[in-house]
């Protein structure tokens, strides 16, 4: 599939899902009800942020081969300190991004500076322990601003009207769009530029790069902000659209879960990321209303328990990647698509 | 006094818990470089086994149960150890991050089964009446289910160093924990080792997880991964591929713990212990690349 | 002495580290008995050498030991067949004992022969209960041959360097030990020490940059000037 193809369909994709508010149609066992409906749009949505946030974590892993296993930590810091600014402190929402903005920044830069003086399996568990650290924290709830297990709900005046309501559902459709667009170009230039090729240099043998008179860690540090920045801006997206903070980002469990959505999609390819991101949210939302409905209900209970249960067949097809198919699914899309450019030609 | 002998004695017993756990780890990481995410679904899925096992015996507080609870979660922690080194690390000894990521997919998947198949509710744990009650040491009045715990992981640990000490296995882990390719050099067979040393660590984490039960009171899906967290913890300050270290270092960790918990906010000692990882992972990374305790 | 056969045969040796490659169709014969001097500068591959012929490393070409192809075999079972290594970096067990370490080597079945090993080095007797990490280069040199003595089944030794940074002593006794072990073993000997390669072995083969450059004896090796400097890049002393 040669480039020009690629980015036709690619624009053809944008300007449908732009368009999908207004196209009515129904797609059936893939989404409950039309297109245009609000719980389409929301599921939607919830995609492209989990494909920008996959994203964000295919830049460090992917491209630069920083085994990070603490980045749920970045987009758990946009969630809560957004919410925090909106509801506790009452700020505006351009305030309370700016603040968040601020934090996203600072954060990966501390972050990253300490745990980069380590590298491999010392640096996965460093960054680890700092997200644990982060998810006490905020279960701690310290002077109530967290809200500890029961999360942060906005109260309905906190944001500006056009974003809060089932019928504006649309409104923050679109933002998600236009930021996993924003965050793939982003993510593009970045690893297209010269920077980005001494990422992929570092990835394939930092020792060399030393040699050339390059210093490692600082392209290590933009690389992991970076990331954390992206992370920290998709969990903005995010709790715009559930409409509060659960400590849930916080989890370990959840920084794990990024892992899966890159390995799935194809690491160290962009879109990869992203596929592997919405992939991943698509089957967590849908499996359950799938196992609820017919054919999983009348499979017998050793088949039905597990394959009611979104991380147990994420797991499942995780490890059949891994030892399979290490590139991904866009690994497996690619190769397919060049088998048959091949035959195409031949 | 008392409550320093208090604190004391369910720190050991919180470090006992953790040192279940971290002594496979610590082997697994030394002998076969591989960073077993399972491990704290080894623990889960033991502890969950063994209770619907015990639910068999029909005298909810005998001793029985608990007994036959504890021979069921070993048994069920090592087999369930044994396949997935079988089936998962073996076909990827040349891949060693995909060994990771594997054992990240392990958990992820056999958690959410757990929690598909008993909900994720804590289950209630009906124990022996001595369990529950506590006993008075130095004016201090501790738990009988935090001694019993301690008593298992002091035996987990004479076991362990007899076996690693005295028989041949035990001497090729050793050395292989030195330097694996020598090993091979010599002529032997090192992955029935890692097998081996798989299969202890999944006995350990399934009676951790079976004596979790007894500690807590109930059981749920979500303690085996926090407490692997804190194992962890444990392997890199105890030095990667050292039972004794593993031992040490839980014993400091637990009591760190429960010091900080009950003088400081709730929730500073699980805090500090963390911090504690990161500063000594960048005092000392090289614990990892190569040295050997 | 050139109608002994050949006990180990390598042929065409590759090995590749990414992009590099190291080992380049890297041929030659050890006759059996005797000992073979594996010689060249430093980064020549000798030391790749040996781990491929043991398959330590990832390499394709074929080895054959006393006519059989072990080329296929993992390591471990490779060893089996009757070969013992002596690093280069002796890799002795450091957190194990001097007994143990010598324990670890045996293998079930074969014939130890602790008596020679003790009587070549005493040492090892006195230090049996020592962590083997505690010991000198010297002393862990000697623990490191007698582990690739200990097995009688052990026709052919691949040794590394294994007089590197010992004293002058030292360098004696490994001599001594190595030539009693010669008379009923072959030996594959890679050395810097262009003085002990002479002691020691009959025939040598030189590589430089991966590839087998010469093949011969080691007199006509060192008493040529021309030879020497250019296969070895060094002047030879007068022996």
């Amino acid at each position: 599939m040669n480039a020009t193809l690629a980015r036709a369909t690619a624009l053809v994709c944008i300007v449908v899902l732009f368009a999908l508010p207004a196209i009515g149609v129904t797609v059936p066992l893939l989404f409950d009800g039309p297109l245009s409906s609000p719980g389409t749009l929301n599921l939607l949505a919830l995609c492209f942020v989990f494909g920008a946030l996959a994203l964000s974590y295919d830049l460090v892993f992917g491209f630069v081969g920083l085994l990070s296993f603490g980045h749920a930590l970045y987009f758990a810091a946009g969630v809560y300190v957004t919410a925090i600014a909106l509801e506790r402190w009452h700020l505006s929402l351009p305030a309370a991004l700016l603040v968040t903005a601020a934090v996203a920044v600072v954060l990966p830069t501390v972050l990253g500076a300490i745990c980069l003086r380590v590298r491999d399996i010392p640096f996965a568990m460093v960054t680890l322990a700092f997200a644990q650290a982060g998810s006490i924290l905020v279960m701690q709830n310290p002077w109530g601003i967290t809200g500890g297990e029961e999360g942060l709900a906005l109260g309905g005046d906190t944001l500006p009207a056009a974003l809060v309501g089932v019928a504006n559902t649309r409104n923050v459709y679109w933002i998600a769009l236009a930021f996993l667009i924003v965050t793939y170009a982003i993510g593009y230039l970045a690893v297209n530029s010269p920077a980005g090729r001494v990422w992929q240099a570092i990835r394939e043998n930092e020792r060399r790069v030393a040699v050339i008179g390059l210093n490692p860690y600082l392209f290590k540090l933009g690389a992991f902000v970076l990331s954390g920045f992206l992370a920290s801006a998709a969990g903005v997206v995010y709790l715009l659209l559930q409409g509060g903070a659960d400590p849930g980002v916080t989890s370990a469990n959840f920084t794990l879960a990024l892992l899966v959505m890159v390995v799935l999609g194809g690491v160290g390819t962009l879109w990869g990321a992203v596929l592997g991101g919405v992939v991943y949210e698509y089957l967590d939302f849908r499996l359950v209303a799938l196992a609820n409905a017919g054919v999983v209900q009348s499979l017998p209970t050793l088949l039905r328990v597990p394959l009611s249960e979104p991380l147990f067949v994420l797991g499942a097809l995780f490890i059949v990647l891994v030892m399979f198919l290490p590139g991904g699914l866009g690994g497996a899309v690619r190769g397919s698509l060049r088998l048959r450019g091949r035959a195409a030609r031949a | 006094m008392s409550t320093i002998v208090l604190l004391l004695l369910t720190g050991f017993g919180l470090g006992a818990l953790y040192f279940l756990i971290a002594a496979g780890l610590s082997l697994i990481w030394g002998l076969m470089r591989v960073l077993n995410f399972a491990h704290g679904a080894f623990f889960t899925v033991a502890a969950y086994v063994a209770y619907s096992a015990s639910l068999l015996v029909p005298d909810a507080q005998s001793w029985t149960r608990w007994f036959v609870s504890l021979a069921v979660g070993v048994v069920a922690g090592g087999a369930f150890a044994a396949a997935t080194e079988i089936a998962l690390i073996r076909p990827l000894y040349e891949r060693p991050t995909s060994q990771v990521l594997v054992t990240v997919g392990l958990a992820l998947a056999s958690l959410a089964v757990i929690q598909g198949a008993y909900g994720s509710d804590p289950l209630q744990i009906s124990l022996p009446a001595a369990l529950t009650s506590t006993t008075n040491i130095a004016g201090a009045l501790v738990p009988n289910s935090r001694i019993v715990v301690i008593a298992a992981a002091l035996a987990v640990l004479g076991t362990l160093l007899a076996f690693l000490r005295t028989t041949r296995f035990g001497l090729i882990i050793r050395a292989g924990v030195d330097n694996r390719e020598m090993v091979t050099a010599l002529g032997i067979d090192v992955r029935t080792a890692f097998t081996i040393v798989f299969v202890l660590g999944g006995m350990a984490a399934g009676l951790a997880g079976v004596l979790a039960g007894t500690y807590d009171g109930t059981i749920d899906p979500a303690r085996g991964t926090s407490i692997l967290i804190f194992a962890f913890i444990v392997v890199v300050i105890g030095g990667l591929g050292s039972v004794t270290g593993s031992a040490v270092a839980a014993v400091v960790v637990g009591v760190l713990q429960q010091f900080l918990n009950f003088y400081a906010a709730a929730g500073t000692g699980d805090f500090a212990v963390v911090l504690l990882l990161a500063g000594v992972l960048l005092a000392r990374p090289g614990g990892f690349a190569g040295e050997r305790t | 002495m050139n109608d002994r056969p050949v006990l180990l045969d390598v042929r065409d040796l590759r090995v590749a580290f990414g992009e590099s490659q190291i080992l380049h169709d890297v041929s030659f014969g050890v006759r059996s008995g005797g000992i073979t001097a594996l010689l060249g500068r430093n980064g020549a591959g000798k030391t790749t050498t040996l781990r491929g012929i043991l398959g330590l490393t990832p390499r394709s070409g074929s080895v054959r030991f006393d006519g059989d192809e072990i080329g296929r075999l993992r390591s471990h079972a490779l060893v089996r067949r009757g070969i013992g290594y002596v690093p280069e970096n002796r890799d002795v067990f450091g957190s194990l004992t001097v007994a143990e370490n010598l324990r670890i080597a045996e293998r079930s079945g074969a014939t130890l022969r602790y008596d020679e090993v003790y009587a070549l080095f005493p040492e090892l007797r006195e230090r049996a209960a020592q962590r083997a990490g505690t010991l000198s280069g010297g002393q862990q040199q000697m623990v490191a041959i007698a582990r690739a003595l200990l097995n009688a089944e052990n026709r052919l030794l691949l040794i590394d360097e294994p007089t590197k940074g010992l004293s002058p002593l030292m360098v004696k006794r490994v001599v001594d030990a190595l030539t009693a072990a010669a008379a009923s073993t072959t030996i594959l000997l890679v050395e810097q020490n262009l003085s002990v390669a002479h002691a020691l072995a009959h025939d040598a083969v030189v590589l430089e940059d991966g590839r087998v450059t010469y093949t011969g004896s080691v007199a006509e090796l060192t008493s040529d000037r021309d030879l020497a400097r250019r296969h070895l890049g060094i002047a030879t002393a007068d022996h």
